[in-house]
């Protein structure tokens, strides 16, 4: 739109007035189903957990929890699992970059290069769907088992030691992590790279730009928007994930979903629980918050 | 600058896709500082020889040449050329300025800024330098396309269908815009297009260009008014091409046979070697006359005609006559007002001067690049 456009006439926009005001009236009704259930499934859950976060500690499972408004238990949560958060964050911020720099190759070859293969490649980055998360998980056990191929290959090369291992160290849970969440970094990129106009990339050429600057100028800012979703995607769910700290780590490299899933089902810990899975959730919202500012986003197409 | 050392020179150039030959063995010479259109229809190798030009596309075999250099496996960033788009491929996520900056800052120009200030202002988008190119009108995307290839100077500027997304209007008035920034910075314009319109408005020199090959190429009157092939004829304007049998030559002109009618055609207007030919004539060249008026001395007459049609126009109003051995030709007649216009079924004699006349070769359909409605986007 140029700057010119001028209001249409009082009568005709009286017209549209009444129109729009009685489409206005009905058109909220749509909105119902997606509130429903925004409402039972998170509003509601959201308060629970946030009323279970200030329960009196000192009740149990067996007793029931009185409610105190006991905010303690988050000072008490944080002294107690800073570290888990830490290394969560860490193993997640880590899978998350390895992600994004096997993904992006492969989602630009998907979009850019594999020509009449590009849809059998996009079934393969989404195939591994087709089995339980679980099974796959427990399938990298016997990957990098300490007789297994992987760790043998290691030690011949001189990377590991002899007796070096990779199952339970911190490798195989970001490996972990990395393998089950390479499809949510690679299909949204996937998406963003496909949309980008290969005129454009023709017209950088023609503009003086060698093909790595091109890439450099046109290419990765159009794909921008994949790259954010793509990590959001990735980091948001790695930090929370506990399976993969659980099947190829040991104690040791615990994250704090494992501490929330064992003071929920095993300590019946609610209150501890509840005050560290909103702590989590309000660090990541903010992480993402400053995140998305950064990339500014909203400023691109 | 109006040297003739930056001359673009395609020799030989050949491109196949697979089994397709889509350009085939073209040599030509567009001189610096020309406006030059390669024009044809849809398929006919015209974008592809713009791509191997521009560097898009490697040809098969062939030269390409600006001045003395040899470009012709010149990356397209290494190359002193610039394209205007078809789609325009205007940078979404960059602004107006940033678009039309985008060459001087990868060639690291120092003051690009001013440069591209300079230029927003050429092509008249002051007011919008901040904007982004989704926020601008077609006419306007148009005009960032040319202005971000013409910043840098190149030694040839090419044009894909440059006009072909705007309105009847918009593309008239870009037209003579067109022109009149290629007068004002000599810059060599090479310009695809399929509108024969467009190309003779704007171009010194058009080559008409089918099925891979250039079947004419010269100014634009003379390549309307004296067509060597019946694809030319027809591509260009319309024509009436009429069956013949060539008689004699007297002096300078071709005496031909016309079923039944004898009528002269200048010789040097005659492009065809055996004893059958078309005769062709622009139906605007055609004067249509009461049947048995007094005939101007020197024209060439076909009597027998009837009005099956008329088409009033305005500026015109053209007739189809059906002749005596069936055929329908075309007759447009200014409408001065000097004279009544004929009505359907009135009986006609048609006349044309020698002059206006041409002969193309029997062997050619004479049907070649006649524009069907679905060709005409």
């Amino acid at each position: 739109m140029t700057a010119g456009s001028t209001t249409p006439p009082a009568p005709v926009g009286a017209v549209v007035d009444g129109g729009t005001a009685r489409r206005r009236g009905w058109g909220w009704l749509l909105l119902v189903p997606g509130m429903l259930w925004l409402a039972v499934f998170f509003v509601f859950p959201t308060i629970q957990l946030f009323v279970t976060s200030l329960y009196d500690p000192s009740g149990s499972y067996e007793q029931g929890y009185a409610m105190t408004w006991h905010f303690a238990n988050y000072l008490d949560a944080v002294k107690d699992t800073w570290n888990l958060f830490a290394r969560s964050f860490a193993y997640a911020g880590i899978a998350t970059v390895v992600c994004l720099l096997l993904g992006y190759p492969l989602a630009y070859a998907i979009a850019f290069k594999a020509g009449a293969w590009k849809y059998f490649m996009l079934v393969l980055v989404i195939a591994p769907f087709f089995t339980s998360f679980l099974l796959r998980t427990l399938s990298w056990r016997t990957i990098l088992s300490d007789q297994g191929p992987v760790t043998d290959f290691f030690q011949t090369v001189g990377v590991l030691p002899d007796d070096g291992r990779l199952l339970a160290t911190p490798v195989a849970v970001i490996a972990g992590l990395i393998y089950n969440f390479m499809p949510f970094m690679t299909l949204p990129l996937y998406a963003s790279l496909d949309k980008v106009d290969y005129r454009l990339v023709e017209a950088a050429g023609d503009l003086y730009s060698s093909p790595f600057t091109g890439f450099r100028k046109v290419t990765f800012p159009l794909s921008l928007p994949g790259v954010v979703s793509g990590t959001l995607l990735t980091f948001i769910p790695a930090c929370g994930d506990y399976i993969n700290a659980e099947l190829l780590g040991t104690p040791k490299q615990y994250m704090v979903g494992n501490r929330i899933q064992a003071a929920f089902l095993t300590e019946h810990n609610y209150p501890l629980a509840a005050s560290l899975s909103l702590i989590l959730m309000l660090v990541v919202v903010l992480m993402v918050v400053l995140y998305v500012r950064r990339a500014g986003t909203e400023d691109l197409i | 600058m109006a040297d003739t050392g930056r001359d673009l020179r395609v020799e030989g150039l050949t491109k196949r896709f697979g089994d397709f030959l889509a350009v085939d063995d073209l040599t030509l010479t567009v001189p610096q500082g020309s406006f030059f259109a390669l024009l044809g229809p849809s398929g006919c190798g015209k974008t592809t020889t713009l791509r191997m030009v521009a560097g898009l596309d490697d040809p098969t075999a062939g030269r390409v040449l600006i001045g003395d250099e040899d470009v012709t496996y010149l990356r397209p960033y290494k190359r002193p050329v610039n394209t205007v788009f078809q789609s325009y491929a205007l940078f979404p996520h960059l602004t107006i300025f940033e678009n039309v900056a985008f060459g001087l800052r990868r060639r690291g120009v120092k003051d690009y800024k001013q440069k591209t200030l300079d230029m927003i202002d050429l092509v008249q988008l002051g007011p919008y330098a901040a904007r982004k190119p989704a926020q601008l009108s077609g006419g306007q995307q148009q005009r960032v396309a040319l202005g971000r290839a013409l910043i840098n100077e190149p030694a040839v500027l090419l044009l894909d269908e440059p006009l072909g997304a705007l309105d009847l209007k918009l593309r008239r008035q870009m037209q003579i815009e067109l022109k009149r920034i290629q007068t004002e910075i000599a810059v060599t314009f090479v310009h695809v297009t399929h509108d024969q319109e467009e190309a003779m408005t704007m171009a010194d020199t058009i080559a008409v260009m089918n099925h891979g090959v250039i079947e004419q190429m010269g100014a634009p009157g003379d390549l309307y008014e004296n067509p060597e092939t019946t694809f030319v004829a027809n591509f260009l304007g319309q024509s009436n091409l009429i069956r013949v049998d060539v008689i004699d030559t007297v002096d300078q002109d071709v005496v031909v046979d016309c079923y039944g009618q004898k009528v002269g055609v200048v010789a040097s207007r005659s492009h065809a070697g055996g004893r059958n030919a078309w005769l062709g004539v622009r139906p605007e060249k055609v004067f249509a006359e009461a049947a048995g008026a007094d005939h101007r001395v020197g024209s060439n007459i076909l009597t027998g005609g009837r009005v099956t049609d008329v088409s009033f126009v305005g500026v015109s109003t053209q007739y189809l006559v059906a002749m005596p051995w069936g055929q329908e030709l075309m007759v447009f007649e200014q409408n001065t007002g000097q004279r009544p216009l004929f009505r359907n079924g009135d009986q006609l004699d048609i006349t044309w001067s020698p002059a206006h006349a041409f002969l193309l070769d029997a062997d050619q359909d004479a049907r070649a690049g006649v524009m069907t409605p679905e060709d005409d986007e």
